[in-house]
């Protein structure tokens, strides 16, 4: 026995002895994880969360987060002797005092917004393929809470260094918290000590940002992943795959070492990032007051929409009765994010409700093989795109020499008019690629070689698709839709009322579909003309 | 139609095929290397990071091209680091791609409800277990603890009352008042009408008496933007034009919608624009709002001279400045 097996057999022994985990170790070690780059998402999401815990605390080392007055006396010649708030001053000094300070702020900045895009982009995988189906809803769920809090986190993030930018983004959260109706202006004073902008809202949300709302993410992340461990990985359908099994590679060792691997990718990425691409020039806004602001104020992306929301919004209040409703920031402010992030949480349960399939789902779907459920997540992401760019109106202004008035009013009417748009024409894009996929399971793939028949007609070769290709296209389930009970056994009409037909009509829009061939279909075309 | 019956069959996994490092020896000896080369970057990069840390002086610039001037050290540094992590990346993931067995394995997946007689045994548990207790029975437990639990959420709420003040009348109220002389931001020096040209803005505060300090708090109330225009561009009512000084108006600087500073001020059009959300403003029209998501004008500050030609304040605002509050009354 080689030396390094019996310190690795002493290792197992000592654990087993006091845990009895090698029965657990040995299933799971060998556990299977299917391979798709689309799954690599959630890594990326997770990996940079990694990222964020280590060069977070190594800022905290140097940042105070303090609002007291401080003159600026560091090696930034442009701001000496400037009266400004030591957070400020704390975060100039890791930007040009401390060795690899500024990097490592670069690191956690990109890594904040590589977070929130890989949760973006691993929440779009989840629902184009319908993996948030029955047994998964709670993972959909914990995934929605995780996206709501990183927005919160990545938000008080930047808000730390208390500069003239972000300075403004906290006036503004300020104001939304005072047009809240009642408490309003109870709840502005309570947050920040007083009046705006105070002493204390910079080490409050100092310890939301480093302590809290980790502390949440690990608690449900950890959960996150423990459903995922236990309800198993789910996997695109093909050959050899069913709803009963898993194929792919083992944990140990190749997904180990692609896992591993994979992080030190990441973590290499946002390094380079942090090397070479200057994010948040905090030196160059200036400490904040709330008299100065500077032109082309804008938040991170994952704000953005907010952002744009607000700024379409139409100039509405009601004043009566001695009070003010301010319904220009709680629409876009709080009602529109609420029914958003409300709905977006709720939707497994909706198409649950509507299909009235209640089976567990651990094949995905291909996105054309849902075309209903694809079109609602385009039009999701059309209406965010259109508000996120509104978001920008004034960059886009100055870029590409238009009016913001033009912007405003091209988005206003845009965000009602592109979605269904979009809706209608994914659905029916959806509906080709199925047809498409029928014409070439039956008539086999274009070789674009061209033969002359005796007859001097010339006819295109086509080759038949692989069993195993044929499988893929043609393995998608066939719904039916549900019907609508018109009356029951005592004779009453309709008797689930409109809930029974709106649940019907919906139910008729989801199973839309091409049929997938049949061989008896195939067999009929061999007959004929090939 | 298509039917479960007729629907093409699934021909089970495709054989596996190998590559070429599975069978010769060749091949695989050069992915070892390669893995071997990768790891061994890895290390040269830390290497080349320490030194970084150590020998390259901060305040040195290089130029990369679209990113204009970096500090060499946190460029070196970064680039460092971010190789040194690279490499270990591309090493494991090589390691496992060209040498680690590559065949897929199937493992068996169940469904995850209990059989029948485990759910059925679980229930009755559940309802033996809480027969014990005989909640259904003793409602008097029932309903005291479910007031005890109710209250005992008051108890943080309520200690979180001491996270500041009460606002009273703080939103409603600024430093002005009649007389208060109009001082510049920054500077603190009082201002005579003709200090500012037509078409000139200037950013002021209220005058500051000896030994006062001027708190960010303030400034987030107080602080007002004069624009001199020629005394016939106004288009405005008697009242409204008597708050103005020979062509010189006073607005407060902080936006009426989310309180973003007022600052962009279109000389040709006459127009204040917010940077935050663009909400414009007609300076011609008392700040009337033409354009964005505002609601409300900017609050007009009443001025004048007083008895040594300085621009002072005829009285405080008449109404609250800032972002609409629920307590607010127009």
């Amino acid at each position: 026995m080689k030396k390094s097996e019996k310190i690795a057999g002493n290792v197992a022994n000592y654990v087993d002895e006091r845990t009895g985990a090698a029965k657990w170790l040995k299933k799971n070690l060998t556990k299977v994880f299917p391979d798709h780059w689309s799954f690599m998402l959630g890594e990326v999401a997770l990996y940079s969360f990694i990222i964020l815990l280590f060069s977070g605390t190594f800022l905290t080392f140097w940042f105070d987060p303090s609002q007291r007055d401080v003159v600026y006396n560091g090696s930034y010649t442009p701001l000496a002797d400037v009266k400004m708030s030591a957070a400020y001053a704390s975060a100039l000094h890791i930007s040009f005092d401390v060795r690899g300070g500024l990097l490592m702020r670069q690191i956690h900045h990109w890594a904040a917004l590589l977070f929130m895009a890989a949760m973006i982009a691993h929440l779009m995988r989840i629902f184009f393929t319908g993996a948030f189906r029955k047994p998964r809803e709670a993972n959909w769920l914990i995934g929605v809470g995780l996206v709501t809090l990183g927005i919160v986190e990545g938000f008080l993030g930047y808000s730390l260094p208390d500069d003239l930018l972000s300075g403004t983004g906290i006036r503004i959260a300020e104001a939304i918290l005072q047009a809240i109706p009642v408490v309003g202006s109870y709840l502005a004073f309570f947050a920040f000590g007083g009046a705006f902008p105070g002493h204390v809202f910079i080490p409050r949300i100092y310890t939301v940002h480093v302590l809290l709302l980790p502390g949440i993410f690990l608690a449900l992340i950890t959960v996150h992943l423990m459903l995922v461990w236990y309800q198993k990985h789910t996997q695109y359908p093909g050959p050899g795959r069913t709803e009963k099994n898993v194929v792919g590679y083992p944990l140990m060792p190749v997904y180990m070492a692609k896992a591993g691997g994979f992080f030190f990718i990441v973590f290499g990425v946002t390094a380079l990032l942090g090397a070479v691409a200057s994010i948040n020039p905090i030196w160059l806004y200036g400490p904040y007051t709330p008299g100065q602001i500077s032109a082309g104020s804008q938040p991170d992306f994952y704000m953005g929409w907010l952002d744009g929301l607000v700024r379409m919004s139409p100039p509405l209040e009601t004043h009566a009765f001695g009070h003010t409703i301010s319904w220009n920031i709680l629409i876009p402010g709080l009602i529109v994010p609420g029914i958003l992030f409300t709905g977006m949480a709720l939707y497994p349960f909706i198409e649950s409700w509507m299909t009235g399939d209640k089976r567990e789902h651990h094949l995905l779907d291909r996105p054309r093989n849902n075309p209903n459920r694809t079109a609602l997540g385009a039009m999701s992401l059309a209406f965010m795109l259109v508000i996120l760019i509104n978001g920008g109106n004034d960059l886009i202004a100055t870029h590409f020499h238009l009016t913001i008035n033009q912007i405003m009013w091209f988005t206003r009417i845009a965000v009602f008019v592109v979605p269904p748009i979009v809706f209608v024409i994914t659905k029916r894009l959806c509906l080709s690629l199925q047809r498409a996929d029928r014409e070439i399971v039956l008539h086999g793939r274009e070789t674009g070689r061209l033969v002359m028949m005796p007859n001097g007609e010339f006819v295109e070769v086509h080759e038949e698709l692989s069993a195993e290709k044929k499988f893929t296209l043609t393995q998608h389930e066939q719904p039916q839709a549900l019907e609508v009970p018109t009356t029951d056994r005592s004779g009453v009409r309709n008797p689930q009322g409109i809930k029974g037909k709106l649940r019907a009509r919906m139910s008729q829009a989801h199973v839309e579909q091409v049929p997938a061939p049949s061989q008896e279909e195939a067999k009929a075309l061999e007959g004929g003309h090939h | 139609m298509s039917n479960e019956i007729s629907k093409f069959q699934d021909p089970g996994l495709p054989a596996h095929q190998h590559r070429k490092s599975d069978h010769d020896p060749k091949a695989e000896k050069r992915a070892e290397q390669q893995v071997a080369i990768l790891f061994l970057l890895s290390a040269i990069s830390t290497v080349g990071t320490v030194a970084s840390y150590i020998f390259i002086k901060p305040g040195k610039f290089v130029f990369l091209p679209i990113m204009g001037d970096v500090d060499a050290q946190q460029l070196f540094l970064g680039l460092g680091l971010a190789f040194s992590l690279l490499f270990i990346g591309f090493g494991a993931v090589q390691w496992a791609r060209r040498l680690m067995p590559d065949e897929e394995v199937i493992a068996e997946r169940h469904e995850f409800r209990s059989e029948d007689a485990d759910r059925k045994d679980f229930v009755d548990t559940v309802k033996e277990r809480a027969g014990t207790v005989g909640l259904g029975r003793r409602s008097l437990i029932k309903r005291s603890l479910g007031l005890a639990l109710g209250l005992v959420g008051i108890t943080p709420l309520v200690m979180l009352r001491d996270l500041g003040p009460l606002p009273k009348k703080q939103l409603e109220t600024t430093s002005w008042a009649a007389g208060t002389r109009l001082v510049t931001d920054p500077g603190d020096r009082p201002l005579r009408p003709e200090d500012l040209e037509v078409g000139s803005v200037a950013q002021v505060l209220p005058f500051l008496a000896q030994g006062e300090e001027r708190t960010l708090e303030n400034i987030g109330k107080d602080a007002v933007l004069l624009i001199r225009l020629r005394p016939e561009e106004f288009q405005l009512d008697s009242k409204r034009l008597s708050w103005t000084h020979d062509g010189i108006i006073a607005f407060s600087k902080i936006c009426s919608h989310m309180g973003c500073a007022v600052a962009l001020y279109e000389q040709q059009t006459k127009h204040l624009l917010c940077p935050c959300h663009q909400s414009t403003f007609d300076v011609t029209r008392a700040a009337k709002v033409i354009f964005g998501p505002a609601a409300r004008p900017l609050p007009q500050l009443a001025i004048t001279v007083d008895s040594e030609g300085y621009l002072v304040a005829q009285q405080g605002f008449t109404e609250p400045i800032g972002p609409s509050f629920w307590e607010r009354s127009s």
